[in-house]
């Protein structure tokens, strides 16, 4: 905890044009197929340390299993990702954790008969150090590791703010306070780098507005964030690049403004000019064809 | 805190009384710092069943009802039973390990209680050596059986490993009806005791034994289950991909659960073979798997306290109904039924272990 106090009190603030100097995750020329149907087809990203990076594109674009790519959930036909610099591409998932990266599903995927705290130390499995033997012979570095794990799951439940019971099951909390539980979860892993897969999704407005505070508190502890978001209000405000998907391929990247008024972007999620002019005749015709009813009935 | 340690196979245990530094009392929640609602850990008041099923000092209590048990009744036949329920009670925990913790559905256990049972039988009568030098081998050969049998079944998942369990549970069986070394259908007789032929050989004494030795591999079981390892076997016993996610590794961590089974099963193999001095195949059948299985189910899955109780009651049970004859297996089953429609979560359910003290945060927020 002391190194990423550290590490956040080197970064002051949220200033968005940051320089940064190190390629946390480079995917380059990723593929993947389900049986002939092309899911991703090309992608190339990168994501810096400590860098917010938001992954949008309209539904089937690829985002979730790119994401499930990088952590090692699909085995990519093609392609390379790389993590500080090593390869991952076809680890298992256990093994691409341990190597610092931590995510959260699109629908939270908590352990539910478990309590809220037990659910927070599964983030503690992978660095807390205790063997069977001192769990059998109950050593002092057992109780040590005990109260470690306890400690932390207590910190992280703070930090994302979680508001209700800790020692009850998961499931009966509410689900934005669940979503709370997995984010928790996954800081609790002490990741370099954290996938949040449409954290908003469900979330109300005050949630939402908590949720983009939390998002830029774990990035000053110095944690890399890849967003995948559909709400547009919150990835424009929170992230420092953009990574637009269509058809399993990126087709632009840049800062949320220069995004935003790119051309391809607008085409993928407005459609194409034809259509717009389509949908203009479509409604001349249906506004004639109201005048023509109000005529008769006149 | 030995004395609550040695204790702790009672699982859920709230500390009695006042907590230093707290202040919270037995059955209530601390005093939680943060916004509303601030409920009490326990939601049920403090009844007597309550604080009795809670209480850290369970393990002790049960330890002393099985101690004190022959006081009662002490009839050879009384306490062989009763030594059969102890060994039966420690197949159970083993058991608990697989399908409580990890949610792996093993229907072949009894192979694991043979290999145990005939590993330590036959070295001991063909090098006629006491059962008790014979442990450091099988725990070898236990091991090894749980990897040989683990590794290939455990890529599956839950049906299909249901039936590659219960092939292999025939398969050892049937092997072990056909070798010569373990004497083929007539078995191996004449094993010598745990300590030879001469010590502690008297059905009391062997009864004493058997549970001081089944009470410490209760314990140990339990303590596996609240440890770092016991967390992930219940990751993955509730969703496997975001256990994984969380840096688990799936399989060897149900490759553990696997050989923590074995190991547990083939040391009450070896406390069998000293019980009877006689083993063979029948003993070792589909049914003895099943009723492990059904003493882990109806006592509560993953909780310790229960598949205590539900072996006991599995294993006395039929005993008990001798009186009604040829009525007594339906008087069972019924019993059984009754049981798993009142109790559906079983007799004693696990509860989650946090206590007063770890739902109660002792560190400022990080930010």
């Amino acid at each position: 905890m002391s190194e990423r106090s550290e590490r956040s009190g080197g970064r002051g603030g949220s200033s968005p044009h940051k320089e940064h100097s190190m390629t946390l995750l480079q995917v380059t020329d990723l593929r993947l197929s389900f049986g002939g149907v092309r899911a991703i087809d090309g992608l190339s990203f990168e994501v810096g340390e400590g860098e917010i990076v938001s992954v949008i594109g309209p539904n089937g674009a690829g985002k979730t299993s790119a994401f499930n790519c990088v952590t090692g959930f699909y085995k990519p036909i093609g392609g390379s990702v790389l993590l500080d610099g090593t390869p991952v591409t076809g680890r298992r998932p256990a093994s691409i954790a341990g190597l610092g990266v931590s995510r959260t599903f699109q629908n939270p995927r908590l352990f539910g008969e478990l309590s809220v705290l037990d659910n927070v130390r599964a983030g503690t499995h992978l660095w807390l150090r205790q063997s069977v033997f001192d769990a059998l012979l109950h050593t002092p570095r057992y109780r040590r590791s005990e109260q470690e794990a306890t400690d932390e799951a207590h910190r992280w439940l703070d930090f994302v703010g979680l508001r209700g019971e800790r020692a009850g099951l998961v499931r009966n909390l509410p689900y934005g306070e669940q979503r709370r539980v997995e984010i928790a979860r996954a800081l609790a892993r002490r990741p370099k780098l954290l996938l949040l897969d449409e954290p908003a999704a469900g979330l109300n407005h005050t949630e939402k507005a908590e949720l983009l505070d939390l998002i830029r508190r774990i990035r000053d502890l110095g944690t890399a964030i890849a967003l995948i978001e559909h709400d547009m209000g919150l990835v424009m405000e929170v992230s420092e690049r953009v990574v637009v998907l269509n058809f399993g391929r990126e087709i632009a990247v840049g800062a949320p403004a220069e995004v935003r008024r790119d051309p391809a972007v607008v085409e993928a999620y407005l459609g194409r000019d034809a259509d717009e002019e389509e949908l203009a005749a479509a409604r001349e015709q249906v506004r004639g064809g109201r005048e023509e009813v109000r005529g008769g009935t006149d | 805190m030995s004395a609550g340690d040695a204790s702790q196979e009672g699982t859920p245990h709230v500390e009695p009384g006042p907590q230093a530094g707290q202040g919270a009392q037995a059955g209530q929640g601390p005093p939680v710092k943060h916004g509303p609602p601030v409920k009490p850990v326990r939601g049920r008041g403090p009844s007597v069943v309550t604080r009795l099923m809670e209480t850290r000092y369970l393990g002790w209590i049960g330890l002393a009802i099985a101690l004190g048990a022959p006081l009662i009744i002490a009839t050879p036949y009384a306490l062989n039973v009763m030594t059969s329920a102890a060994i039966f009670v420690m197949l159970a925990v083993g058991l608990n390990i697989v399908v409580g913790y990890c949610g792996l559905l093993d229907l072949g256990y009894a192979a694991f209680f043979a290999v145990g049972a005939y590993t330590g039988g036959v070295m001991a009568a063909e090098l006629d050596i006491p059962l008790i030098a014979t442990v450091p081998a099988v725990l070898v050969v236990t091991v090894v059986a749980g990897i040989v049998i683990g590794a290939p079944t455990l890529r599956l998942r839950s049906d299909y490993l249901a039936i590659v369990t219960l092939g292999f549970g025939e398969i050892i069986r049937i092997c072990a009806t056909n070798l010569e070394i373990t004497g083929g259908p007539s078995g191996i007789y004449g094993i010598p005791g745990l300590f030879g032929d001469d010590v502690l050989t008297e059905p009391a004494a062997f009864y004493y034994l058997t549970v001081l030795i089944v009470a410490v591999a209760v314990l140990l079981a339990a303590r596996l289950g609240r440890s770092r390892l016991g967390r992930a076997w219940r990751f993955v016993r509730e969703d496997e991909d975001a256990a994984e996610a969380m840096g688990v590794h799936t399989y060897k961590v149900k490759l553990a659960a696997y050989i923590g089974g074995a190991v547990w099963g083939g040391m009450a193999g070896v406390l069998f073979a000293a019980h009877l001095t006689a083993i063979s195949p029948p003993s070792f059948t589909f049914l003895w798997s099943a009723l492990v299985l059904m003493a882990v189910v109806l006592g509560g899955m993953g909780s310790t306290p229960g598949v205590v109780v539900g072996a006991v009651f599995i294993s006395l049970a039929p005993e008990l109904l001798r009186d009604l004859a040829d009525y007594r297996f339906f008087v069972f089953g019924v019993l059984l039924i009754l049981v798993m429609i009142v109790r559906p979560q079983g007799l004693w359910p696990h509860r989650s272990q946090e206590t007063a003290r770890t739902a109660a945060r002792s560190k400022e927020p990080v930010a």
